[in-house]
């Protein structure tokens, strides 16, 4: 009897959760393919996509998507290993710095953009500074549609700055995972520590980088309130469109259109990182 | 021989500069916006607009803060975020937490299942949850509720929740569990008086996690409510029709929790986020 | 009243039976070790008795009660985990409370308790503390502590010495046994440790494999080892073990010697003529001599350590090697040929094949 309810128990510790997943997550995404592919009475339909798809923004949005991806992940990556790698010196007072880098942890998105606005709108800080410095006589537009590219900039370092954070904390835990021997404490910038870094620690790290890429990766797709602070709609991005089609156009179809083109995108990048970083799913550390 | 403490040779000192000199820059990087942010959230109105501004706080006033406590919508939103991150924080506990330990402590078919769901469901984009469900919770009566945002914020906490406590019971040796039921109690009894001191800080940690995961989410917020926004919901959707003093003092304020508990839980940063938001 | 019976019990890990039909009587306030080599089952079985693992078949029973099917807290019994199990966020007095104060007991006489038990195992002065600030061998203390003030009529100890170092082993093991005697709990005690085994326990069962292979009085154990395997894995050096064969007039022809078999084996060695057949004997229990006589085997010196209390000689016996213990005065070298004499009542002997011993 005890023997039969003690085999039992671990189903029903997790019972609650199952229950609670399935009703918010499973239940939600097959709903959310239900609103994209069927019209209103119920037939399957592809209008929602090409609803989309002629939207003039639906180019617009891929193509900024993509390139803030691009731009992003290796930026955020760099940092952070440079962050991660300074941190694991352990030199004197490494745990002020690492408390200081993992600020933007807790920061969300759109705080971040807002942060950013204040230094690059037009009589934002960074025009003040160059200004002061005599650089430039009157304020630079970064945030204006005539300098798209500067606009996309912005963007970049915004979320750049914010996400770093997550990377780092990655590469720190997976660093700690290498034997200390790896690492010599006091000339991080020596040709031979750049040598052993290269050659011996990032291999090492690859598993780690491989995770930190797929999760920026994943969430790059979602990318969405940052650029609304730091670019309105002048720069569309897709978790952007989403919400324009669901809370502006009041189509859900559309929208639910939008996440599930945002869901396939997920499911391909983790499924590409997969196959060409050959990295088994143990060793990335998702057992 | 090894050389002595006190005869530092030039290209240790030259590495020390280059070590600490980077540090710093790196740290300026981050503090520079937070700072700014801060400085912008604490001029007058006016000086929002000023030209150039000043870089040290020579101005400093509360009143673009009070103008935006001031703006209708504000103080409610501050509160339902307050209500919804604690909803979450009580609710992904309760259900993960159990679920956590089921993880950490039994061997039962289908596990290794349960956990790879668990790790696919914290993939799934935002969208792909809320926008259908906004449309169920029109039909319940759920949509514009602080209760329903809470509810999507548990589901997305949740498999955050299950793996950050499994871990977290993992480390609490299972034979003090065992020990204390040959002294006496009963499985509900050992977990209370055994598992639950140890396992506490880490799990403040996690509820603070959950905290951070439920304060800063916007989109989720923004689709599933009209009126009763949570503070970034508030401050997304006044966004394109707000002085830019607002939104200095808005994004001011939702950054000020999130510097608090990152400070609290500094020593689980890598607990959390590193090994755990794989 | 609290004795404790194994009556083939059964332990299931996945595919692998790891306790294989166990049945054991321990009589009350009996001291019983459980020896074994790692991985032979000794945790597990204990496990069971505590309620700890279910087991897959069979009874447990606690004096006269059957308690196979009852919780841990239930079963009235002690146990000091191999890991000691202390409480890392409780002090010394609230580990070694932690059980009387689950039982409800006015806190007048849990504070009487628990500083007995303190006393007993010397940890007054460490009360306040916290275990991260004792030593392992106060830590154990602590676990052992806190499992007899329970008064508990069944102690169970899962290697509590394991983690010390000699000296504290050493000094360890006289308290337990002046600790025995005084609460006189009926105790299981696990080991790997021979030399645990045959200084603490009243009786040894000897596990091998999730089997109990001989149960016995230490010196039964040491002296007529059921099997090879028990004779080889208790004793430093263990038995020396030689290949023969029975002659037809009920000898044994070992390498160009023959040895007679004590007499009362006569009867069993007659109906083996002609087969294989194993030597076993204890390394003090050879001795040296000047000429060949009876039951004497021609053997040549390979190595001699002098090790203080005696000298331990590596011996070549036709093709094989055995060790001798001798008296640390005796007089010999290395590569020196001697004989070397079998005292007939001392030898085990086993069958070849199945390695069990001759009766
Ligand atoms: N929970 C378990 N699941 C599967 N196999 C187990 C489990 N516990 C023990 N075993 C296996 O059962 C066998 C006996 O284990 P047990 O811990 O009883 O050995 P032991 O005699 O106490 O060894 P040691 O002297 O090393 O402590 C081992 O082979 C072990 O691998
Ligand atoms: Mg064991």
């Amino acid at each position: 009897m005890r023997s039969k309810l003690e085999s039992l128990l671990p189903y029903s510790l997790l019972a609650p959760t199952l229950l609670f997943v399935t009703l918010l997550i499973v239940i939600p995404i097959f709903q959310a393919f239900l609103l994209a592919f069927q019209s209103a009475d119920g037939s399957f339909t592809l209008a929602h996509f090409q609803k989309m798809a002629a939207d003039t923004s639906f180019g617009d949005a891929l193509k900024f998507t993509f390139l803030l991806l691009i731009f992003i992940v290796p930026l955020q990556v760099v940092l952070a290993l440079m962050m991660a790698l300074l941190i694991h010196t352990r030199f004197k007072g490494h745990t002020f710095f690492l408390y200081i880098y993992a600020i933007p942890l807790a920061i969300s998105d759109l705080a971040a953009g807002i942060a950013w606005l204040a230094i690059f709108t037009e009589r934002g800080y960074l025009n003040s500074i160059l200004n002061q410095l005599g650089i430039l006589e009157k304020p630079f537009l970064f945030l204006s549609y005539q300098n798209l590219p500067a606009m996309f900039g912005t963007i970049v370092i915004a979320e750049s700055w914010r996400a770093t954070a997550i990377v780092m904390t990655i590469l720190l835990a997976g660093l700690q995972l290498i034997p200390r021997d790896y690492f010599e404490a006091a000339d991080v910038f020596g040709a031979n520590t750049l040598k052993r870094t290269l050659f011996v620690v990032l291999p090492l790290l690859r598993p780690s980088l491989q995770n930190a890429l797929i999760i920026r990766t994943i969430f790059a797709f979602q990318t969405f309130s940052v650029v609304f602070a730091l670019a309105g709609r002048v720069i569309p991005v897709m978790a952007g469109e989403s919400y324009n089609w669901y809370v502006t156009n009041r189509n859900p179809g559309v929208a639910a259109a939008y996440a599930v083109l945002i869901l396939i995108f997920t499911v391909a990048a983790t499924w590409f990182y997969f196959k060409f970083l050959k990295t088994s799913a143990a060793e990335a550390g998702y057992d | 021989m090894r050389i002595m403490q006190s005869s530092y040779s030039p290209r240790y000192i030259l590495g020390r500069i280059a070590l600490y000199g980077a540090a710093i820059l790196l740290a300026l990087w981050t503090l520079a916006p937070l700072y700014l942010v801060a400085l912008a959230a604490f001029s007058t109105r006016q000086a929002t607009f000023q030209w150039p501004k000043p870089l040290l706080p020579t101005d400093f006033s509360t009143d673009t803060m009070q103008f935006f406590m001031n703006t209708r919508g504000v103080l409610d939103s501050v509160g339902n975020s307050v209500i919804v991150a604690l909803v979450t924080i009580a609710g992904s506990l309760l259900l993960g937490a159990p679920g956590g330990y089921a993880l950490a402590r039994f061997r039962f078919r289908g596990k290794e299942a349960i956990s790879l769901g668990l790790l696919i469901s914290k993939m799934f984009p935002t969208a792909i949850l809320a926008i259908p469900l906004a449309v169920v919770f029109l039909q319940i009566d759920l949509y514009d509720t602080i209760w329903g945002v809470a509810l999507v914020h548990i589901a997305m906490a949740l498999p955050f929740v299950i793996i950050v406590t499994a871990g977290i019971f993992v480390g609490v040796p299972r034979d003090l569990e065992e020990a204390a039921q040959t002294l006496g109690c009963n499985r509900v009894q050992a977990f209370v008086r055994v598992v639950m001191p140890l396992a506490l800080p880490g799990l403040v940690a996690a509820a603070i996690f959950t905290f951070v995961i439920s304060w800063n989410e916007v989109f989720a917020a923004t689709i599933l409510t009209l009126r009763n926004r949570t503070l970034p919901a508030q401050v997304l959707t006044a966004l394109n029709d707000s002085p830019l003093y607002y939104r200095y003092a808005g994004g001011f304020f939702m950054i000020v929790p999130a510097l608090i508990f990152i400070f609290l839980i500094r020593k689980y940063l890598l607990n959390l986020w590193g090994n755990i938001s794989r | 009243m609290a004795g404790i019976h194994f009556q083939t019990v059964r332990k299931i890990f996945g595919k692998t039976t790891v306790i294989k039909d166990v049945s054991l009587d321990i009589h009350d306030g009996e001291f019983m070790v459980l020896l074994g080599p790692s991985g032979c089952g000794k945790t597990t079985l204990l496990r069971c008795l505590a309620g700890l693992e279910r087991v897959d078949g069979g009874r447990v029973l606690i004096g006269e009660r059957d308690v196979t099917d009852l919780a841990p807290r239930d079963r009235k019994i002690a146990m000091v985990f191999q890991s000691y199990a202390v409480f890392p966020h409780l002090t010394v007095f609230d580990n070694i409370a932690f059980g009387l104060k689950m039982q409800n007991l006015p806190s007048e006489e849990i504070k009487r308790r628990t500083h007995q038990g303190a006393e007993l195992l010397q940890l007054t002065d460490y009360l306040k503390r916290y275990p991260a600030q004792l030593s392992g061998g106060q830590r154990q203390r602590v676990a052992v502590a806190r499992a007899i003030v329970m008064q508990a009529a069944v102690l169970l100890m899962d290697e509590p010495l394991s983690n010390l170092d000699a000296l504290l082993r050493l000094q360890m093991r006289a308290e337990l046994k002046r600790l025995h005697a005084e609460i006189k709990a009926t105790t299981i005690y696990v080991t790997h440790d021979q030399i645990e085994a045959l200084s603490l326990g009243d009786r040894i069962a000897v596990m091998q494999d999730g089997k109990i292979v001989q149960c016995d009085v230490p010196m039964n154990i040491y002296d007529y080892p059921a099997n090879k395997f028990i004779g080889g894995f208790i004793g430093t050096p263990p038995m020396n073990f030689l290949q023969g064969a029975v002659n037809g007039d009920g000898s044994v022809s070992v390498g160009a010697s023959n040895i007679a078999p004590a007499s009362s084996l006569q009867a069993a060695f007659a109906a083996r003529n002609g087969q294989p057949i194993l030597l076993g004997i204890r390394p003090e229990n050879l001795t040296l001599a000047s000429a060949q006589q009876a039951n004497t085997i021609s053997a040549h010196v390979l190595v001699v350590e002098p090790l203080g209390s005696h000298k331990l000689l590596t011996m070549q016996v036709g093709a094989e090697m055995i060790k001798v213990s001798v008296a640390p005065d005796q007089s010999i070298a290395s590569n020196q040929d001697v004989w070397l004499h079998f005292d007939p009542e001392k030898i085990r002997w086993m069958d070849a094949a199945s390695g069990e011993a001759i009766r």
